[in-house]
């Protein structure tokens, strides 16, 4: 795989033939309860190569068999480009996970959703965990699972991590994703029609550019909501029909990625409006 | 601009989505009984928040002064009594006085120092504040401060990663990552310093106890750890105040810019996982800072006996150093032999004070302070008064970060060039504040 240099010192060196499995969540949702309760003190922290990120990754036992479980960074989206947002991505785009599971919290599920949303616009390998979903009947939230599992197209897990309550059915979903005896199909969000045509011009320049199984659609959304790295990519010179493809968006194996620095950063802002009356935001300037 | 337009449509098209999902699947009853907003409303009004802080703050520094004095004396006894135990083997095998007094009186009291001074307080502290993050006190605390940090330029984050720093400045400086927009981390990590950690802690302590105690003179320990508690939370206190200042000052000068918006969530009141809060303490924070803080505290011990043994015309390197730091010490309201402790002591701010007892009782090697009151009388000999002590303390809370910190601030930042300002920023600080307050001393006849 183009990316593997990546993360050469990471995870994926770490994780042999294991299949790998990426635990993606908002911030505050029980995702590192989660992943303690699923790895024990089988792990590993260190920072994403180039990145001042933390990362921890570890392996799980389920039935007889070992997988490594990838702990990214708590966002609330992917398409920010603060330095957590863009590891979370990037391991998505480029480490291709065998599995993702999504910790969303049930409490705010609105919220989540959107990330859940994102997610899916990268791969179709995902299963929702749905924690603290008793803290949420506390609060007086009805949730239908299956309702919510057909309208996106993935199995959704209810689960209370920090008893462990549904952890063992979250792992049986995970292990029938990754040996492939349980395919999904991810419904994708559909975008305003003019949005979705720029979209499928994007996805073909892209196609020539990247190795096959790239997520297309989902580097044709970062780069119109004008991530640097994949319009750098857009504006190379397309390679001639049947060279080989070259390596994604990533770097170089070895080379540390472009620091964010002092560049001001872009970043889409979620309409307070829709965001849970638990979400307070600061004032601005 | 049509790139920011359509990712603005493509947000709005996904959180329509997220919200047809969410209707379709979710019903919500008539709600319970949900005391949050309650709570809330009244951790984040000024009138009862920032009070309750305070005393959240001046709690936990109390429960870690008074709780890690017992266990560190039974570590300094285990000490000694190891350190007999090593003498008798380096005898045994014939070795040199040298080595015995390099080995022993050099690297192994400076690791013996750093270990029973240090581990206890942060074993304390450093659970009382995951404890804190887990019951979801924390995140109200930033929200409470953000008002206070955008007017100087900040971001409402850093007073978390603060709170880190009381730990440890070095974990301090990597809880930075929380904040997003590079400009406010770098503010946060370069003002991390002006927040006392636990390394400077226990001198504060010992001083506060014997100064603001009365000497020591009729005080038992306990009642001075009330006393000196109070001193202590004031000494923090004025470190916030400076952080707040200089924040300003950076944003209004290398760091220009608008303050960012951030998002942050009020997470629902837990209950704290006990058993999880302990394990994930004292695994990730208190043996790691403590890993780090030994590493660079054995060879800095052992070159602090070599500098008190070699003489060179008479009198050894410790003191040309000390007389040659004389003239800037008396500036500041200290004298060369604190001045050249601070400056040995970089390597790890807990043994400042040991090597200035060795310095000005000139054994040759760090010693076991015996109590409070044989401490008063040393530093009394010494020409020590309460506008030494005061300067001391000054200068501990705002001088340059130990080399831990500076190395962790070089990974942070990845740059040399503002590493070197995380040094020079606060020792420039420290030079004036010290300087004007102890001119202002001596104006007054305190001095």
């Amino acid at each position: 795989m183009a990316s593997d240099g990546l993360f050469r010192t990471g995870p994926r060196a770490a994780s042999g033939s294991h299949p790998v499995v990426a635990l993606a969540g908002n911030p505050n949702t029980g995702k590192s309860t989660v992943f303690n309760a699923l790895t024990g003190l089988a792990q590993h922290t260190g920072n994403w190569p180039g990145k001042t990120v933390r990362t921890a990754w570890g392996t799980a036992r389920h039935r007889g068999r070992l997988y490594t479980l990838v702990d990214l960074p708590g966002t609330y989206s992917l398409l920010a480009g603060s330095a957590e947002e863009e590891v979370a991505s990037d391991f998505l785009c480029h480490g291709r996970p065998d599995a993702t599971v999504v910790v969303a919290d049930a409490t705010a599920l609105e919220r989540n959703l959107n990330l859940v949303l994102q997610v899916l616009e990268v791969t179709g390998k995902v299963v929702v965990l749905l924690n603290l979903i008793d803290e949420a009947r506390r609060k007086g939230y009805d949730i239908d699972v299956g309702v919510l599992a057909e309208g996106l197209g993935v199995p959704v897990v209810p689960a209370v991590a920090r008893d462990g309550r549904g952890l063992p059915e979250l792992m049986d979903t995970v292990a029938a994703l990754c040996d492939g005896s349980l395919v999904t199909h991810p419904r994708p969000v559909v975008y305003p029609p003019d949005v979705e045509e720029s979209l499928r011009r994007l996805e073909a320049r892209l196609a020539g550019r990247l190795p096959r199984g790239a997520p297309l659609r989902w580097l044709a959304v970062r780069a119109l909501c004008g991530d640097a790295r994949v319009l750098r990519l857009l504006a190379g010179p397309a390679p001639p029909p049947g060279s080989p493809a070259p390596a994604g968006p990533a770097p170089p194996p070895g080379s540390p990625l472009p620091s964010p620095g002092f560049s001001p950063v872009v970043r889409p802002r979620p309409a307070v409006s829709r965001t849970s009356p638990e979400t307070k935001r600061s004032a601005g300037p | 601009m049509t790139r920011t337009a359509d990712a603005d449509r493509i947000v709005a098209a996904l959180y329509e989505r997220a919200g047809t999902l969410h209707r379709t699947a979710v019903t919500r009853r008539v709600p319970g009984r949900d005391l949050t907003p309650v709570i809330d409303s009244i951790l984040s009004s000024p009138l009862t928040g920032f009070p309750l802080m305070l005393l959240t703050l001046g709690l936990v520094i109390w429960v870690t002064v008074a709780g890690a004095n017992y266990p560190s004396e039974v570590l300094a006894r285990a000490f000694q009594a190891g350190e007999r135990v090593l003498a008798a083997a380096l005898s045994a095998v014939g070795a040199p006085a040298w080595a015995g007094g390099f080995l022993l009186d050099g690297v192994y009291r400076g690791l013996a120092w750093v270990i029973a001074v240090m581990l206890p307080p942060m074993a304390i502290f450093f659970p009382c504040f995951t404890l804190l993050e887990d019951l979801g006190y924390l995140p109200r605390i930033a929200f409470s401060l953000d008002a206070v940090f955008k007017k100087v330029g900040a971001c409402g984050r850093q007073a978390l990663t603060m709170g880190m720093g009381l730990g440890c400045n070095a974990a301090g400086v990597v809880s930075c990552r929380i904040i997003d927009s590079p400009r406010e981390r770098m503010t946060a990590i370069l003002t991390n310093v002006f927040t006392v950690c636990n390394g400077r802690f226990p001198a504060l302590i010992t001083l506060a106890a014997v100064f603001a105690g009365g000497a020591g003179a009729g005080r038992s320990a306990a009642g001075g750890g009330a006393a000196a508690a109070l001193v202590v939370t004031a000494v923090v206190l004025t470190g916030a105040v400076v952080t707040l200042a200089v924040s300003w000052l950076l944003s209004r000068t290398l760091l220009r810019g608008a303050p960012s918006f951030f998002v942050l969530e009020l997470p629902p009141f837990r209950r704290p996982r006990l058993g999880q809060v302990l394990v994930r303490s004292v695994l990730d924070r208190t043996l790691f800072v403590l890993g780090r803080a030994v590493t660079v505290a054995a060879p800095a011990g052992g070159l602090v006996w070599v500098l008190a043994n070699t003489s060179v015309g008479g009198s050894t390197l410790l003191a040309h150093l000390a007389g040659w730091l004389g003239p800037a010490g008396a500036a500041l309201g200290l004298d060369g032999f604190i001045l050249a402790a601070f400056v040995l002591g970089l390597p790890a701010n807990e043994i400042v004070l040991p090597i200035l007892l060795m310095s000005y009782l000139s054994t040759g090697a760090m010693v076991e302070v015996g109590s409070l009151e044989a401490l008063g009388s040393i530093l009394a000999a010494n020409g020590w008064t309460g506008l030494t002590a005061l300067c001391f303390m000054l200068f501990s809370l705002l001088h340059w970060p130990c080399a831990t910190t500076l190395l962790t601030i070089r990974k942070e930042t990845m740059s040399a060039r503002w590493t070197a300002a995380a040094a020079l920023l606060p020792t420039a600080v420290a030079a004036v504040v010290c300087a004007a307050v102890a001119a202002a001393g001596r104006l007054l006849g305190v001095g």
